[in-house]
């Protein structure tokens, strides 16, 4: 074994032993998520209740244990409580008052709290819980024949299907190519054994034997590798989580982001330590590139060949990597959470990289808007520095490379690669001109490898598992899972990790749980301004680079937001275009300019001035800015308006021509009227209005003045008797 | 070198890989329009103004910044493209005022022009535009954020060429503008009035101060004598502004031109030029003789000196004390001139015609007055204004007769002419000097080391048994260059020329705009000027400024000898450090 | 290096990041690392500040200018001891952060980017926070306040008032 591979394995069992050590494993563990989010909404305050709790106790077997957040937004503050050997309990929307309860009943009264339960999917105790595998490529049509086999077997062997709760999860990526849609895989809890089977018989076997007989069926565990393990043995049963496949989020949630030992023991730095001690950077470069991983940014662009480009195009010494955290599309906070969740992954993606290219020197320039992720990425890089796994002479290898972190100042435009370059040099962050492409020509003129926080966090798994591997989850073009914050009128909002071809229909409703009731889903807005509105009709489209693009949107770094049909498409358009247009950087003339003209005329659209001859401008504007714009930034501009008019023809026409918002969105569009038969002369709206444009005495009919209305719709919402009518 | 071979609509040539799309095209004698551009400027790529169509690419190419590759097909003007750029340039006027007819730029500016030949002869877009007040503060250059299109020239010329850096945009998007560091007035930044942003600019965004209005008002005043002097670089420029090709020597036609327009004395910068020489040769002597404050850094150029003062002050005991030929004449003019005349000097308006706008600086300097503190030179017209008042009048200069200056003050030796380029002070010192330091006659005195339009040259003489060590810079980043190598102890020099312009006083701040087919700052039209410069000098019988018989005269009658304690008070100025304090 | 006659304003530690990074490779891209540091310490980016930095770092000071303005992060003008900081995001946008900032601008008598008389509040946008599953979101300060209504505004505003005092 190479010196490289011994200092690994001296590293992780030193972790190992560390852990052991500190007996944590046989404690129950209370996770609480600590991100900007969880803080937001009152983790900080959960965490302090149950310090409490435990101290008063004076219980020293229970450990309160911080992770990332694990994107369950909209349940936030969420807890885990994990008694040793029993099925993990998350709870959700906790408060001070709640973990009280929690405390009393579950953590010191062993009885899980029902009803606090997350997504309160259960009100029972269940005796096993089993997720399967069903990735894409092991479903066959609609029905999933394992879970079907599952059932039988449940049947044959008389247990109550009722004391069984089966759960339909992403994919495992376990199975090889030959055993597509043959070999059937299960997790069953609590016991967190995976069984793989091909036949009906065999399931009654894993069955009779597991759940009656008790006992464990070496014969059928997995033993091969499983990269979702941890968080499928944590989440597995919760309906959000097991239908994701968490390859880069794997960790967030589940380790606490701080300690470099949670890290290493969940596989971390293995992959580095192996290709350090192969010494073979081309073998680095042909496996990323024959993954098929391509840019989580937005544009695609394969990572493998980037990196090439990086080694072939110039033969200067002087190389860079640059991790993109700029993330700045409205919407989007996959790579806050996962810098928060999950530091250390995108520090090793890094290193990985910069062996593979011959660059010294990492940049990750991180929005300054993200304090906690900053704040953890220096502890990250601080600690590894201190294990020799950054810094010089990394793992005994000889290979030098060191981080440094970079903060933007608000700028949207830092996001294009070469205006983050020159915000890294110092500069206003304005694009420069492509080619010479960063791989060329980049910081201070010396080949440039940048990819985004994703696209990093993709590296070690790709390279630990193998090419091959990674290449069989997502769709021929694109490979891999992709991250995406869900956003707007669905039920869960959160972050969603997902195989690549998975529909917007699996993702919206069968992992964001649909819309809110009696709502109808309208359209879907992915890739934030630069992207486009794809329609409700199109829910089935399998999210991939290349049908997103077709159907007028793009895959951008992971916004996804839903509208329903209470959101204006014009208005939608027009705030997309506003932020192009703030965020301008004010270089180039079609850009600086032209999103002014555009937001303009959909201003005029959207008052009840707009003219059919609007419509002609915005396309001829929009294409110009496409064609001729310098960067990314202005040639997508238009593309929120562009794709809007595209499916919504009808819409704009109504603002037009009608001057009517069928939403109710566009407030100069909309009248407010008092119906006189509902009217009770309460006179709350009177009261409520702002510009008192409301007259009326008490028990008569009340009256909006048209002309001094500001359209605030304040007396709609204060009509308990529904006297207020939108036109 | 190997070549590539590319097709420009439809033709198919071979050129080297370093050229631009845009170079290669002026190959087959197309011209992309274009406007942010600048040769002698990094490319900036922003105006987008020179798109074109390249095969197995989406989007347009900026034909400026993208190099041909082996197989490229390009079409620089399909009905797409023309489309294209017609709406940049309508985005470009949407945003700028309708205000051409009185505009300073009117007939001459780079967007009307390029608004016109892209066919923008309806606003399609047009909307809100951007609002900002002229802010006048400066005696030299005055800024008009308002008519600025961002093509960011002038920020370019002020560092890339001039190394002050006191331009940047400020703010982002719609809301960008061109200032000086917290949006300062000029006359409290680091502005050294140079005008190179007039020059550099497409629009009317920087201008010169106007002068004119006081010099009508002053001609119409028959109790003042109105005083016109010319300096060297004007003669050779000022034909470009009535058609003439660059180069062409119009000293005495505009002679009479200006007395057309009324001035009642015309006299020649050249005269304080021959003075400067003769006083800088004395203090040069001087200073080798005492191995004291040297190198010794000419003074003439007002630029220079506002850079000096506020990014390099440790210098300012370095710099030639003597004013410039401007001041020197004004001052004799008010003094000497007056006194032999009996004339009382308030009754003298001095106009100084120059191609600089520094000079409107210079020209309200604390320094440049007489006891009662009444400036030596009253006004300052930049050769563009000259231009104008003489069209204004009516006057075609081009068939004028050829008039002469008046004498005393209009009489000048070729040394003086050599004032208006780069490495012409050097030259003219050292006629004079190398006479004074060795006691003989110089027979050749054609300092060829020194004669290029390069931004630097330096050269060594042999005289008196010792070496001289000289250099000549202009454009201020070259000056720059050689005083952190004087700094650093890593050259020795004894005397240092710099001027603030490229290309000298022929490139400076105030001459006249291009005429087509050239660019501003065309080292064409530099070289040229200066050839007529030097041809002038060269068919002058009296080369040496010290041989000027005037001069001769002014110091037996007036001055006693150069270096006296007359010319001293007279002829000499002092230098402050400033604030704001550059950044080098 | 250069100093100005004009005593120094900035504090030791800020003079020594500077001299630390005058050391470094490329140091005037350090200048936003800066920057950031300033605006930490005093709460906005003062001419003068800058002024300073211009001659430690040898940037030159339109240059600075040009960054400082174009960032929308820094500010030019002192804060309020309670920036508030509306954040205009998608997610925010379509839960209503329009109406809450026309409360708060209607409650302070102030518009965005202004300040208070009593320099207390001051109105700020943001651009998302990354908070949107909890929008609409507002921080005062560090603090985050989240599914706001503009109903609640007053009521926020007389909370922190309070505990102010």
């Amino acid at each position: 074994m190479g010196k490289v591979l011994d200092f690994y394995e001296a590293l992780y069992h030193y972790m190992v032993e560390r852990r052991k050590q500190s007996g944590i494993d046989n404690r129950i563990l209370i996770h609480f998520g600590s991100a900007t989010c969880e803080n937001a909404a009152g983790s900080d305050l959960v965490r302090r209740e149950f310090e409490k709790l435990i101290r008063v106790s004076g219980r020293d077997d229970i450990l309160l244990k911080p992770t990332g957040c694990t994107g369950r937004c909209a349940r936030e503050p969420i807890v885990g409580v994990f008694f040793p050997g029993q099925i993990p309990i998350k709870y959700e929307q906790v408060d001070a008052q709640k973990v009280q309860t929690i405390f009393q009943q579950h953590i010191l009264g062993g009885l899980p709290v029902a009803s606090l339960i997350l997504d309160k999917r259960t009100d029972r105790h269940y005796d096993y819980v089993v997720t399967l595998c069903s990735s894409e490529r092991c479903r066959h049509q609609e029905r999933n024949p394992t879970q079907e086999m599952l059932l039988t077997a449940l049947q044959n062997n008389g247990v109550d299907s009722d004391s069984v709760r089966i759960f339909s999860g992403g994919c495992f990526g376990l199975c090889s190519r030959d055993q597509v849609g043959k070999q059937h895989v299960m997790m069953i809890f609590p016991e967190k054994v995976m069984y793989h089977f091909q036949t009906q018989q065999e399931a009654d076997e894993i069955v009779k034997s597991h759940m009656v007989q008790k006992t464990v069926v070496d014969a059928y565990i997995t033993h091969a590798d499983f990269i979702t393990e941890q968080f499928f043995s944590l989440y597995g049963d919760v309906s959000f989580f097991n239908k994701q496949t968490r390859l880069t989020l794997r960790n967030s949630g589940l380790t606490d982001p701080e300690s470099m030992g949670d890290y290493i023991r969940n596989k971390g730095y293995e992959a580095l330590a192996q290709v350090l001690d192969r010494g073979d950077s081309d073998f680095i470069i042909s496996e990323i590139s024959k993954s098929g991983l391509r840019g989580r940014g937005g544009g695609g662009y394969p990572t493998g060949q980037k990196w090439r480009n990086a080694v072939q195009d110039s033969d200067d010494p002087v190389r860079f990597v640059v991790c993109n955290a700029d993330e700045g599309d409205p919407g989007a906070f996959m790579d806050r959470s996962a810098l928060e969740g999950d530091p250390f992954i995108i520090l090793e993606g890094m290193t990985i990289g910069a062996y593979a290219i011959g660059a010294h020197k990492g940049f990750i320039y991180v929005r300054a808007e993200y304090p906690l992720a900053i704040e953890r990425l220096e502890k990250a890089i601080a600690k590894a520095r201190e294990n020799d796994v950054l810094g010089k002479n990394i793992m005994n290898s000889g290979f030098d490379f060191d981080i440094e972190i970079r903060l933007g100042a608000g700028a949207f435009v830092c996001g294009e690669e070469t205006a983050l370059m020159v915000s890294i040099e110092g500069k206003r962050g304005q694009p420069r001109i492509r080619p010479p492409w960063p791989t060329q020509s980049g910081l201070w003129g010396h080949p440039t490898v940048i990819n985004n926080v994703e696209t990093w966090a993709n590296v070690p798994t790709i390279l630990l598992y193998g090419a091959d591997w990674f290449s069989r989850i997502g769709t021929k073009q694109s490979r891999g899972t992709k991250v995406f914050a869900l956003a707007g009128k669905v039920v869960n909002t959160g972050l969603v990790e997902v195989p690549m071809g998975t529909t917007l229909r699996d993702i919206i409703y069968d992992i964001g749980g649909g819309l809110e009731e009696g709502r109808t889903l309208k359209a879907i807005q992915t890739g934030g301004p630069s992207g486009g509105c794809i329609p409700a009709r199109l829910i089935d489209t399998p999210v991939e680079y290349e049908t997103l693009a077709e159907i007028g949107s793009i895959m951008g770094s992971g916004g996804m937001i839903v509208l329903d049909d209470q959101d204006c498409m014009v208005a939608t358009a027009r705030y997309f275009l506003e932020f192009t247009q703030s965020e301008s950087c004010g270089k180039c003339v079609p850009c600086r300019e032209g999103t002014v003209r555009m937001l303009e005329i959909m201003e005029r659209i959207s008052s009840g001035q707009g003219a059919m001859e609007d419509l002609a401008r915005l396309r001829r504007l929009g294409q110009l800015m496409r064609k001729t714009s310098l960067c990314g930034l202005g040639q997508t501009a238009p593309n929120p308006v562009l794709s809007a008019m595209e499916n919504f023809q009808e819409e704009f026409i109504t603002h037009i021509r009608d001057k009517k918002c069928p939403a109710h969105k566009c407030r100069q569009l909309v009248t407010y009227e008092v119906i006189p038969d509902k009217c009770t002369g309460c006179t709350l709206c009177a009261r409520r209005c702002p510009v008192s444009c409301i007259s009326g005495a008490k028990r008569q009919v009340h009256f909006i003045d048209q002309a001094s209305c500001i359209k605030c719709g304040e007396c709609f919402n204060a009509c308990k008797f529904d006297a207020i009518a939108i036109n | 070198m190997t070549q590539v071979h590319i097709r420009i609509d439809d033709t198919d040539l071979a050129v080297s890989p370093q050229l631009t799309i845009m170079e290669a095209a002026e190959q087959l004698g197309i011209q992309i329009p274009r406007l942010c551009y600048h040769p002698d400027l990094s490319i900036e790529g922003a105006c987008r103004v020179c798109i074109v169509e390249v095969e197995g690419y989406k989007n347009y190419l900026p034909s400026c910044a993208t190099r041909v590759q082996e197989g490229m097909v390009i079409r620089t003007n399909s009905p797409e493209i023309r489309q294209a750029r017609r709406d940049l340039v309508e985005l470009i006027i949407d945003n700028h005022p309708r205000e051409c007819q009185t505009c300073e730029r009117d007939g001459n500016c780079e967007l009307q022009n390029l608004a016109y030949a892209m066919g923008v002869r309806e606003r399609l877009f047009e909307g809100r535009r951007k609002l900002y007040k002229v802010e006048s503060s400066s005696p030299a250059v005055i800024r008009d954020a308002e008519k600025c299109i961002l093509c960011r020239r002038c920020v370019r010329v002020c560092s890339e060429i001039q190394g002050i850096h006191n331009l940047s945009q400020l703010y982002r998007g719609f809301d960008t503008r061109v200032a000086p560091a917290h949006e300062a007035p000029m006359n409290e930044s680091v502005c050294i009035a140079c005008g190179q942003c007039i020059n550099v600019c497409p629009v009317a965004a920087f201008l010169e101060r106007p002068s004119t209005d006081a010099v009508w008002r002053s001609l119409s005043d028959p109790e003042t004598l109105v005083i016109a002097q010319v300096a060297p670089a004007i003669r050779a420029a000022i034909g470009e502004g009535f058609n003439l090709p660059p180069g062409q020597i119009m000293t005495g036609q505009t002679v009479t031109a200006l007395r057309r327009l009324g001035f009642d004395i015309v006299f020649d910068t050249n005269f304080g030029a021959d003075l400067t020489v003769v006083e800088e040769a004395h203090e040069f002597a001087r200073r080798l003789k005492e191995n004291r404050d040297l190198p010794l850094l000419t003074s003439c150029s007002p630029g220079w000196i506002k850079f000096l003062e506020h990014f390099y002050p440790e210098f300012i005991p370095n710099a030639s004390t003597c004013k410039s030929p401007m001041s020197i004449l004004s001052t004799v003019s008010k003094t000497y001139y007056a006194q032999q005349r009996g004339i009382d000097p308030k009754k003298i308006f001095m106009v100084a015609i120059m191609p600089c706008v520094a000079k409107k600086f210079e020209a309200e300097r604390g320094e440049h007055v007489s006891e009662t503190g009444a400036p030596y030179t009253d006004v300052v017209l930049t050769t563009r204004e000259l231009i104008w008042m003489i069209k204004a009048y009516g006057i075609d200069l081009t068939h004028l007769p050829e008039g002469e200056f008046d004498h005393p003050l209009g009489f000048s030796t070729g040394a003086a002419d050599l004032f208006g380029k780069t490495g012409g002070v050097m030259e003219a010192v050292l006629r004079t000097a190398v006479e004074q330091l060795t006691g003989q006659t110089l027979t050749s005195i054609d300092f060829q080391q020194v004669r290029d339009v390069e931004g630097i040259r330096e050269a060594q003489l042999e005289v008196a048994g010792r070496t001289l060590h000289v250099a000549v810079a202009n454009g201020l980043n070259n000056a720059k260059l050689l005083l952190e190598k004087v700094k650093s102890g890593e050259a020795h020099y004894d005397l240092i020329e710099l001027m603030a312009c490229p290309g000298g006083c022929v490139g400076g701040g105030g001459q006249p705009y291009p005429p087509p087919g050239y660019h501003v700052l065309d080292k064409e039209i530099l070289k040229k000027r200066a050839q007529a410069l030097l041809d002038i000098d060269a068919g002058k019988p009296l080369r040496k400024a010290h041989e000027n018989p005037y001069i001769i005269e002014i110091y037996k009658e007036f001055l006693g000898e150069p270096g006296s304690p007359v010319s001293h008070k007279l002829l000499h100025t002092t230098y402050h450090p400033r604030e704001p304090r550059g950044i080098k | 290096m250069n100093k100005t006659d004009q005593s120094v304003t900035l504090d030791r530690d800020i003079i020594d990041l500077m001299e630390e990074c005058r050391l470094r490779e490329y140091p005037e891209s350090y200048l936003i690392t800066i920057l950031h540091r300033v605006q930490a310490r005093y709460g906005y980016l003062s001419e003068q500040h800058m002024d300073e930095v211009a001659q430690y770092m040898q940037i030159p000071t339109a240059t600075i200018s040009g960054v400082a303005t174009f960032y929308h992060y820094f500010r030019l003008r002192p804060r309020g001891k309670y920036a508030i900081s509306i954040c205009l995001g998608t997610a925010c946008f379509v839960k209503g952060a329009d109406k809450i900032l026309e409360a708060f601008k209607t409650e302070l008598g102030i518009d965005m980017g202004e300040t208070t008389q009593d320099g207390l509040f001051s109105l700020e946008n943001s651009r998302c926070l990354g908070v949107c599953a909890l929008a609409p979101v507002v921080t005062v300060n560090d603090r985050v306040y989240s599914n706001l209504s503009a109903k609640q505004v007053p009521d926020l505003l007389n909370k922190i008032r309070f505990e102010d005092q």
